[in-house]
């Protein structure tokens, strides 16, 4: 056997090869190379986008966490700042109801002051209209009496003896 | 598993090659040129196993057109090249090379469906069926790749992101589908080759050269301004040397596809002419030294044939990316931009 028909290209072998793999790429591109690339780019663009999303979701989550904190903060210094402030207003109660306890205290000894003096004022004019009585009263037993100067005397010493002063 | 197909099949092909011994002249040594040559040659007829009436092959459609006239029959009307053929006005007969002429001497041109076609149209089948199921799995279910999908789905990623985008660079996406076709095409014809019986598609210069031709075709086409640029006029190249580097560039035009040509072909006939070989040293050593030889020699051939199988799945898979890459990688250099 000639070893350059080994070498030599078949003018059929050549047309078929054409037509076979011509069909071939156009069967091929339209059947397997589009739709499996499709796929996996159409994948890797949704593993993207759960990446991304995952990403955000993080993101938003931080970003949560950091208004709860937030809120919680001004929670506290609100509670702190009401506590603050009840203190605050105890002490105000405490020292105003003192404050009006003691100006009531003081009203009430003055009343009772007056009271007293006043008291005072009528058992003295009580007192001086007694005196005056009994003064008269004596006078009167005198003059009716009209005595002498000893029955006089004896009736004066006899008098004051009646009316101890008490 | 591997292994148990690898022994299988240089078992078949033992089955296959003993029945052609039969014909050798007694006591010469046997010569396996005429059987290897058989073997990786094309043929009008499939020839599976059997020598003469015990032969098995499968007849295929001979297309001729001759003076304006196509003819068609079937190759077993040739008795396997015994038998002339008349259609009409036109007798034909078939030498042992497989070339067919026409008595009255008349030009003939064979379109035959050859066994190197059939096989050509099966891995056509093979192809659509493996790539169209996938495609049609890959357009139904979103998600991530089941079944043949999942085989097929990493390959041609490798192929994308590992052969084609990084030597063509951005414009890749215009060629991919030529340079996919092209890796599964010499792959699969590769791997089909391997099967005992089986053609030598892809170790055919025809074929070969119809694929470097395209390659050839493709790059030039996608040339820019400093692809020619770099052809006509080579860049901080003297004037003087102008006469010398341009036809030299222009020759380098042409021998880098036929470079792809030869390597493709060279790699594939020369792996099948080693498979045989080592399968003919048992007949060799019959010849030579008769049964007690030929049960010496065959557990260690058919060792070696088992290491070249195994080596021939590698190749298979080789050839088609380096026959990608270097394709890639013209096309690269013809489409890249000037910086």
């Amino acid at each position: 056997m000639n070893p350059m028909s080994l070498v030599t290209p078949a003018i059929g072998l050549i047309f078929w090869t054409t037509v076979v793999f011509t069909l071939l790429l156009l069967l091929l591109k339209k059947f397997a190379w589009k739709p499996i690339l499709n796929a996996v780019d159409e994948r890797n663009k949704n593993i993207d986008d759960a990446l991304k999303a995952a990403d955000k979701a993080k993101e938003e989550m931080n970003l949560l966490n950091a208004e709860n904190e937030r809120v919680l903060n001004e929670a506290k210094t609100e509670r702190d700042n009401l506590l603050k402030e009840a203190r605050t207003m105890k002490q105000e109660i405490i020292s105003d109801a003192k404050k009006q306890a003691s100006i009531e205290a003081e009203k009430m000894i003055a009343i009772a002051k007056e009271q007293i003096s006043n008291e005072k004022m009528k058992v003295v004019t009580e007192l001086k209209n007694q005196v005056a009585e009994i003064a008269i009263s004596i006078a009167e037993k005198v003059i009716k009496e009209e005595l002498t100067l000893d029955k006089h005397k004896e009736i004066i010493k006899r008098e004051l003896e009646n009316n101890k002063f008490n | 598993m591997k292994k148990l197909f690898a022994v299988f099949f240089s078992l078949f092909m033992f089955t296959t090659y003993a029945g052609e011994t039969t014909t050798q002249i007694e006591g010469e040594l046997y010569n396996p040129v005429p059987t290897i040559m058989h073997h990786i040659s094309d043929s009008h007829e499939w020839h599976l196993w059997g020598e003469g009436k015990n032969s098995v092959t499968i007849p295929l459609p001979v297309i001729l057109y001759t003076n304006g006239n196509l003819d068609v029959f079937m190759s077993s009307k040739f008795k396997h090249g015994k038998a002339k053929v008349q259609k009409g006005n036109r007798i034909y007969s078939v030498d042992s090379h497989s070339h067919i002429t026409e008595e009255g001497g008349n030009q003939v041109l064979d379109l035959s469906i050859t066994k190197n076609v059939a096989s050509m149209l099966l891995s056509l089948v093979v192809l659509i069926v493996l790539f169209g199921s996938a495609g049609r799995r890959a357009k139904n279910k979103k998600g991530a790749p089941t079944g043949i999908l999942s085989i097929i789905e990493p390959l041609v990623l490798f192929v994308r992101d590992d052969i084609v985008a990084p030597n063509i660079g951005k414009k890749y996406e215009k060629y991919l589908p030529y340079l996919l076709t092209l890796f599964f095409f010499i792959l699969i014809n590769n791997l089909l080759g391997l099967v005992p019986g089986a053609a030598n598609v892809t170790g055919n210069i025809a074929i070969t050269l119809v694929l470097s031709f395209i390659t050839l075709v493709v790059t030039n086409l996608s040339g820019n301004k400093s692809y020619w640029g770099h052809i006509f006029k080579p860049p901080g190249v003297p004037l003087a040397l102008m006469p010398i580097m341009i036809p030299i560039e222009i020759v380098g035009v042409f021998t880098k596809p036929f470079a792809l040509m030869i390597r493709l072909f060279a790699n594939i006939s020369a792996g099948h002419i080693i498979i045989l070989s080592l399968i003919s040293l048992i007949f060799m050593a019959e010849s030579g030294l008769g049964t007690a030889g030929a049960f010496g020699v065959a557990p260690v051939s058919v060792l070696f044939v088992l290491f070249m199988y195994l080596i021939e799945v590698l190749v298979a898979f080789l050839q088609a990316y380096i026959f990608t890459l270097l394709t890639s990688l013209f096309i690269g250099l013809a489409v890249v931009e000037e910086h």
